[in-house]
């Protein structure tokens, strides 16, 4: 919730998101997502999936990513989710998801762990190449895996052929940046 | 100047002409010519001067073999040595330097080396420079190291940016030779990934320097239509100037794309060069042929080159070496270049066939059973001596002469997982082996199919191999029509006893004398001739002359060649630019950096900033007038323990822990117990590892009934994260536990001094009071009216104090607000090193002491090793060895005389004890000036260090050549009953 006395900052420490562009990629960043992990706990995957199917939370497949209205969630590891959701109404999505799913789930906070910058242009196929191990020509729409990127380990989730979505660690967010945009003059 | 030796014809574009320099002196060439044949088409044949001998030297062949031609290419900081003229794609404006001379090319005055030759055969250092031995590292390694190299540096920053990459396809196509090019078309037309690589400007290898059909029109015309329809095909990858330097694990090539080194300078923002790292699920190695010399004395001279480089020259880049040119063979394709030569107009003088009872060839004075025995010029080759199938002897005039010894398939990517090459019998060759890089196949001249149609043929079928591999059915298309030549060699390695110098190696001055040598002092394995000859090192890595040196070797030990093998064929097939390996990763850019939540703040305070792994943490924060940092860590220290200090912990790794085994598990991770921890309460915990060393330390708090937040130090919060999963993951599946980092999820602040209290409670909604959150109490709460907030009361430095955490976002707003409202109470940010100074007063254990070889008893934790349960480390930590009653206890120590400073690392002595190892009694782990008890204190590790409290002993030093006498104490220098972090 809105604070009077603490203002919060971009993982760039601006007040309000980035966005840069060099030649036809857009790199944006976005401040705007909620997001927690989702973790079965022992045996109780039957209630975990009915909890999330009355409340439109999908649950992927292993390297997939889903995006519904309300929520969207990426497959992490083995019954276990990260869930995205829109940040005005899920600041605290933690408690919101816990309501949900109650004691069939472990859920943690990592809105602020994250930064998360959505790459788009006609070719990122070209700009992935030369970032990370992911073969962003054949992945399909949907596609998402965890990968390094200059010693970085990110979330990285196709969202459509010509936008991407990375998720870096936060503290390296400005390191991260760096490295999209030196890739990307390179092969504007 | 004109260009004298230019002739009609080539691969070059002569619409366009570009100048460039060589030595100072500025030519003309096209595009498509390389810095050697623009220098050969000028007339200019000498390009550098050997290693060793300061030899002159030419161009031996036309492509990466080159051993000869290395210059210094381009200027200022974009100078490069060593750089092979042979594969330099000329540009407009190209600026090239011959090296490894003084005064001049021409008149060099190291060439007096070569009258002094006697003096540096093989093994010359090793036999020299024993005595005496003191000599060694003053005198006679500087000298020597002076003498040797090449190129110069610039030593200049490198101005040019280079990229990494990741490539994946189906079939990886190495070299767009007939070979590669008919696997590229045969694969690709059946629609599969493909990436065709070549080192080549120009793709389609050997085709673009012959004259023969294929298909029914020019061989280079053929492939330049086969790279037409491979372009316009989506599944296809065409990399033209891209080598594959190395054969990794599984399917996985290193490739260096030469991205810009055709131009002057490469276009704003892009790399010079690309290192692509291609996952192929198979490939066809088509990496064709080099061809191998002939030694026989004084072969080295400019002018003489192999047969088939001597072709190319001719054919695809139009130069005409010399006007009278004489062919040396032992095979049928030499006799092709001097067709090829004649068909040209060149003057072929003589073809010198060391073989018997072939068949004439017309037209040119063909000598049967003749071998060349000697050369003549002094910068460039002027005659050469022949002696005939008679006996006799004569000297032809020639200005260039071709020798074709036969040719090596280029397997060495076949070899790069140590797979021992075969002995081709019928081309005197090695063929690539079994246990090659796994779905790697060969084809074409890479192979040992060296005629153009059993390229093309063994292309396609092992294109249908793989694609049968994968699942689909090809059917066979038909060939283009080529040349079918038979292979015809009789294997001649070298003329003559070897009295004279014949060179096998000319790069590093080998010759066949170096080989008997070698042999003579009984250095006969292969990998020892190498090591003791230097054949074969440095760029050209004995492309040329490797098989030479051991077919002489094994002609000498009488075994066979097979039997006396090949050295290993190790990466990079080319040499790789240190810059391309680095990449992206240079200067401050060399790894990513980690920003604390109060970094930004910190910076316009003018921090001064410790890199802690990735992260940047404040070391200390100077203050006007303060002019050496321990003004300001003494400042920092006294005004937390008097009234209240905030510092950024954001770095220490917090792990959430859930589930309902969560408290069964952290008894396992944990030696001591977290299973009977209060909810909203925290613990301190000490992890072992298996073999009950310590491992990490940290505070875990219990947050709900089955969840934990554990708390791990900044250096091990990823191996402490990677630790746990393997628990869950392999030693306790049964147990419901989930893991996750929120290391960055949460700005986390320490506020300590007995005003933290007082401080805090200004922005906590909630009652803090000691009987509202007493001491490692631990709990979620709100600040500043509203926002979700975690707090610890946990202290680090021994003062009242606590953890205060929010979400990461407001970590800027909460350093801001804390400042603000700590003003009234003089609250001061402090750094680590005054966190460092804190925790030693207090005498807790930090890296120094968790150095990975300490138990907990080291470190007077014994107790916390809890007995009652299992844990990881509990039973190998009981061990005898580790439980001696005289072994490293963790003590303070304080120097007798307050004044004298501590070395950390000094090592403990009985007062009167000599500074021998064996009186050694531990040393001095951790050192700092504690401005609360005004001298330098410290933590160590003393032997049976609990029994000597109060002790008077001496810290030795003989790096800083101190000497100290100091007291051993408890290490707990500050509040021992701990009242001020109860308070």
């Amino acid at each position: 919730m809105a604070n009077s006395l603490l203002k919060p900052k971009t993982a760039f420490g601006d007040h309000a998101p980035r966005t840069v562009d060099v030649g036809p990629i857009r790199i944006m960043e976005r401040f705007d997502v909620a997001l927690a992990s989702l973790a079965t706990r022992r045996g109780r995957e039957k209630a975990v999936a009915k909890a999330a199917k009355s409340a439109k939370l999908p649950l992927p497949e292993p390297a997939c990513a889903i995006a519904n209205a309300g929520y969207s969630a990426f497959w992490l590891s083995p019954q276990q989710w990260m869930v995205e959701a829109p940040y005005a109404s899920h600041e605290d999505i933690a408690a919101v998801l816990k309501t949900i799913f109650a004691d069939a789930a472990s859920i943690t906070e990592q809105t602020d762990a994250w930064v998360r910058l959505d790459i788009s242009a006609d070719d990122l196929p070209s700009l992935f190449e030369r970032l990370c191990n992911v073969d962003l020509r054949t992945a399909p729409v949907g596609h998402a895996v965890r990968t390094v990127i200059e010693h970085m380990g990110c979330y990285l989730i196709k969202r459509q052929e010509s936008l991407v979505t990375l998720y870096g660690p936060r503290s390296m967010a400005a390191s991260l940046l760096h490295v999209l945009e030196v890739t990307a003059h390179s092969i504007k | 100047m004109s260009q004298s030796h230019r002739i009609p014809g080539g691969q070059i574009d002569r619409s366009k002409t570009l100048q460039f320099t060589f030595d100072g002196r500025s030519y003309m060439g096209h595009p498509g010519d390389t810095l050697a044949s623009a220098l050969l088409a000028n007339g200019v044949r000498l390009m550098g001067r050997s290693f060793k001998y300061h030899r002159p030297r030419g161009p031996l062949s036309a492509g990466s073999e080159e051993p000869n031609a290395l210059v210094e290419l381009r200027t200022g900081a974009r100078l490069e040595p060593n750089t092979r003229a042979t594969v330099a794609e000329l540009f407009d404006g190209l600026q090239a330097n011959s090296q490894n001379r003084w005064p001049s090319l021409a008149f060099d005055m190291m060439s007096v080396n070569d009258r002094l030759s006697s003096f540096f055969a093989a093994g010359f250092y090793y036999k020299t420079f024993m005595w005496p031995a003191a000599f060694w590292e003053k005198v006679y390694e500087p000298i020597i190291r002076r003498a040797a190299g090449l190129g110069s540096m610039s030593r200049l920053e490198d101005p040019d940016s280079y990229d990494k990459g990741f490539l994946h396809c189906d079939v990886l196509i190495i070299g767009a030779g007939p070979a590669g090019l008919m696997a590229a078309l045969t694969a690709g037309r059946a629609g599969v990934r493909i990436i065709l690589a070549d080192e080549d400007f120009r793709m389609g290898g050997r085709l673009n320097a012959e004259t023969y059909d294929v298909g029914g029109m020019q061989g280079a015309a053929w492939a330049e239509a086969a790279v037409a329809e491979l372009s316009s095909l989506p599944n296809v990858r065409l990399l033209p100037r891209t080598t594959i330097v190395a054969a990794l694990d599984h399917g996985i090539y290193s490739a260096v794309e030469r991205v810009s080194d055709h131009l002057a300078e490469p276009l704003l923002g892009k790399p010079r060069q690309t290192l692509w790292r291609i996952y192929s699920r198979h490939a066809i190695l088509a990496a064709g042929a080099t061809e191998r010399p002939i030694a026989f004395e004084n072969n080295d001279r400019p002018g003489i080159m192999l047969a088939g480089s001597l072709r190319s020259y001719a054919n695809r880049w139009a130069v005409a070496v010399g006007d009278r040119v004489a062919v040396f063979t032992n095979n049928d394709d030499g006799l092709r270049t001097a067709l090829d030569l004649q068909a040209k107009g060149i003057d072929v003088v003589a073809l010198i066939d060391s073989r018997e009872g072939r068949a004439l060839l017309p037209g040119i004075r063909h000598l049967r059973g003749a071998k060349i025995v000697d050369t003549k010029g002094r910068l460039g080759l002027s005659s050469i001596d022949i002696c005939n199938a008679n006996g006799k002897t004569e000297s032809i005039n020639v200005s260039a002469l071709g020798v074709s010894g036969g040719w090596n398939p280029n397997l060495n990517i076949a070899s790069h997982h140590r797979s021992k090459p075969l002995w081709h019998e019928a081309i005197a060759a090695f063929v690539p082996g079994e246990g090659g890089p796994v779905n790697l196949v060969a084809a074409g001249a890479a192979s040992g199919a060296f005629s153009t149609h059993a390229a093309l043929q063994t292309g396609q079928s092992q294109a249908l191999h793989v694609l049968s591999a994968l699942g689909i059915a090809a059917k066979s298309s038909d060939l283009p029509e080529a040349e079918d030549a038979p292979i015809s060699i009789k294997p001649l390695w070298h003329v003559g006893s070897g009295k004279g110098r014949a060179w096998i190696d000319p790069q590093n001055d080998v010759t066949v004398k170096d080989v008997k040598l070698a042999h003579q002092e009984n250095f006969t394995s292969v990998e020892h001739l190498k090591r003791y000859t230097t054949l074969g090192m440095a760029t050209d890595q004995g492309k040329t002359g490797n098989v030479i040196g051991l077919a002489i070797m094994a002609e000498l030990t009488g075994r066979s060649i097979p039997e006396t093998g090949t050295t290993v064929y190790r990466p990079p097939y080319t040499p790789v630019a240190m810059g391309t390996l680095a990449g992206r990763s240079r200067g401050k850019e060399f790894k990513p950096f980690r920003l604390t939540p109060s970094h930004q703040w910190a910076t316009e305070q003018g921090a001064v900033f410790v890199e802690v792994g990735m992260w940047l943490r404040t070391q200390w924060l100077p203050r006007a007038g303060e002019t050496h940092w321990r003004q300001s860590v003494d400042r920092e220290v006294l005004a937390t323990r008097k009234s209240v200090g905030i510092c950024d912990v954001t770095t220490l790794g917090k792990i959430d822990i859930q589930g309902t085994d969560a408290g069964a598990f952290l008894d396992k991770v944990y030696a001591n117990t977290f299973s009977t921890l209060a909810i909203g309460k925290c613990r301190y915990g000490l992890m072992l590892r298996e073999d009950g060393i310590v491992f990490d330390d940290g505070t875990t708090a219990r947050m709900g009934e089955h969840e934990y937040v554990m708390t791990t130090t900044t250096a091990n919060a990823v191996t402490v994260f990677r630790h746990l999963e393997f628990m869950r993951q392999c030693l306790y599946p049964d147990l419901d536990v989930q893991l996750i980092s929120t290391t960055e999820a949460w700005a986390q602040y320490s506020v300590a001094g007995p005003n933290a209290r007082k401080l805090l409670q200004k922005l906590v909604d909630q009652d803090i009071s000691d009987a509202a959150f007493p001491y490692m109490g631990a709990g979620n709460i709100t600040v500043c009216g509203g926002l979700r907030a975690r707090l610890f009361r946990i202290s680090f430095s021994g003062e009242l104090a606590y953890e205060i955490a929010v979400p990461t976002r407001y970590g800027d707003a909460l350093i801001r607000h804390l400042v603000d409202a700590g003003k009234e109470f003089d609250a001061v940010v402090y750094g680590t090193e005054t966190l460092g100074v804190m925790r030693i007063e207090k005498g807790h254990v930090a890296g120094n002491e968790l150095n990975g070889q300490s138990t907990a008893l080291n470190m007077g934790l014994g107790k916390m090793v809890s007995k009652k349960k299992d844990a990881i480390g509990m039973v190998l930590s009981q061990r005898e060895g580790m439980n001696d009653s005289k072994g490293y206890r963790l003590v303070g120590v304080k120097p007798i005389d307050k004044s004298q400073p501590l070395n950390a690392g000094s090592h403990f002595l009985e007062l009167g004890a000599a500074p021998i190892a064996e009186n050694d009694g531990g040393w001095l782990t951790s050192m700092v000036y504690s401005p609360h008890l005004e001298c330098h204190i410290a933590l160590g590790y003393l032997k049976a260090g609990d029994q000597k409290i109060g002790q008077r002993m001496r810290a030795v030093n003989f790096l800083n050549n101190t000497d100290v006498e100091v007291e051993i104490v408890s290490p707990h220098f500050f509040d021992p009953e701990g009242e001020r972090l109860r308070g």
